[in-house]
């Protein structure tokens, strides 16, 4: 077909910084959105297991809306449909700032604390009820019990479903170029429009993307064995 | 919200069929529903490779599936919109396009329930299969496949609801279907983003969460006929 390849055109100069700036961004709403979703998800599951049902109830609606919208719908709606909402004066501050990267944050932060809060809710249900009571009736307190029998097992039960998770969540940020995000994919784009280099562009970041993944899936593997739970 | 619903629930049902495209909610569910289609063949087909003899074949199908997990699918469906027309020397259809990309990705996801579904049976079928003197063929296809794939229908049945909310990837490459017809809206509108997005979420939300009650419905009908106890429903 007479196309001729030129990692060298893509590799250097102003493009090369392209790629690493939408890394970095990459690598920004990765780490933030995990560490945030995480979080949540914990503070989700607390919730969840309180027996009250309004807050039960409110914390399965939360669940169910953002496992059964798309991902992509999820964004949109922080970013086109929550700015309405906010006084004019904070809109205009916050596009100053680039705030698209903050919403991306906050959207994929929502939906895998979403998912996440299931994996752990899923751990905690595995094990069997009769542990809480035998740790109960040998004096532990309801807390103790938690911290010493339940939350121990559970954790290393829920593992593997959230590296699964985290796995989906690093290619997940790529949805946030829809938006206007400067990610990778983004770069990406741009330099094939600027450069008509198609195969270099894509190649270079469909390269970091396998890389970066196959890191967490290594790892992954690693950290599954590690903490596997040996007794059931 | 009520006047927006009233001036574009025909456009966000069908598009602007029959003055034009076909597109909407229809244009997705056909994507979706051609995508699971095309999808199944070739994911059994990896699934067998998958659970199969070591050698070139299973290598290449694990090199396969690992790949396709390793990248995100909005690069899959560049690659299948901006290099395959340079690659082939002629432009094709975006929502064929994104079809393909669905198909690439689902093909490894859905192939790991299904190859699930056949390490799952018990060996002795496999073993009986041999002593009746059935070779690797109508082994596969007469008697583990048939209870493989029925052991995980709802599996499937959830990847339906995966690719549905993957279709949505397609309005990033101007494919018609529901979401790209909501942005349409949206700079028509301009004033009310809000109310347009969340009657987007509504519509995929009222679809998939209909689709994984019947998943959770079908998962107890299956385990319950293949235990042979009929399970009791938890009353709630």
């Amino acid at each position: 077909m007479g196309y001729q390849f030129d990692f060298g055109k893509v590799l250097q100069g102003e493009y090369l910084e392209l790629i690493l700036e939408g890394l970095q961004a990459t690598m920004v709403v990765f780490v933030f959105s995990w560490i945030i979703g995480l979080v949540l998800a914990v503070v989700l599951t607390v919730i969840r297991a309180i027996e009250f049902k309004p807050t039960q109830f409110l914390v399965a609606a939360f669940v169910e809306y953002h496992r059964n919208v798309p991902m992509l719908i999820q964004l949109f709606v922080w970013y086109f449909g929550f700015a309405v909402v906010l006084p004019d004066a904070v809109n205009d501050y916050l596009n100053d700032i680039g705030a698209e990267i903050g919403y991306a944050i906050v959207a994929l932060a929502l939906n895998k604390a979403a998912y996440m809060s299931e994996d752990f809710r899923s751990g905690l249900r595995s094990i069997h009820p009769a542990q809480m009571e035998a740790a109960r009736s040998i004096g532990l307190t309801y807390l103790g019990a938690m911290t010493w029998v339940i939350l121990p097992q559970a954790w290393r039960l829920a593992l593997p479903a959230l590296l699964g998770q985290t796995l989906i969540l690093f290619k997940g940020t790529s949805l946030a170029a829809a938006i206007g995000v400067a990610e990778l994919s983004y770069q990406a784009r741009y330099i094939e429009e600027q450069s008509f280099r198609i195969f270099e562009a894509y190649g270079i970041a469909t390269a970091i993307y396998m890389l970066i993944s196959f890191a967490i899936m290594w790892l992954s593997s690693i950290l599954s064995k590690r903490y596997e739970l040996r007794v059931k | 919200m009520l006047e927006i619903i009233q001036e574009y629930w025909l456009l966000l049902l069908i598009g602007e069929y029959p003055h034009g495209k076909l597109g909407g909610l229809a244009m997705t569910l056909i994507i979706s529903f051609v995508s699971l289609i095309v999808t199944f063949p070739c994911a059994v087909l990896i699934a067998l490779a998958r659970t199969g003899k070591p050698g070139i074949i299973q290598s290449i199908a694990n090199g396969f599936v690992h790949s396709v997990r390793a990248i995100p699918l909005l690069m899959l469906i560049f690659w299948a919109y901006f290099a395959v027309p340079m690659i082939i020397g002629f432009p094709i259809d975006a929502a064929f396009t994104l079809i393909v990309a669905i198909v690439i990705y689902q093909t490894a996801y859905l192939g790991e329930i299904i190859a699930a579904g056949i390490t799952g049976l018990p060996k002795g079928q496999r073993e009986a299969a041999a002593a009746l003197g059935l070779g690797y063929i109508p082994t596969m296809f007469r008697i583990i496949l048939p209870q493989a794939i029925f052991n995980v229908i709802p599996g499937i049945v959830n990847q339906l609801t995966t690719i549905i909310k993957e279709s949505s990837l397609g309005s990033i490459i101007a494919v018609s279907e529901l979401s790209y017809v909501m942005l349409q809206v949206n700079s028509n509108e301009v004033t009310k983003p809000l109310q347009i997005f969340g009657i987007l979420a509504a519509v995929y939300f009222v679809l998939c969460f209909a689709l994984s009650q019947a998943t959770n419905w079908l998962e107890r009908r299956i385990s319950s006929r293949r235990t042979g106890q009929v399970v009791v429903e938890a009353v709630a």
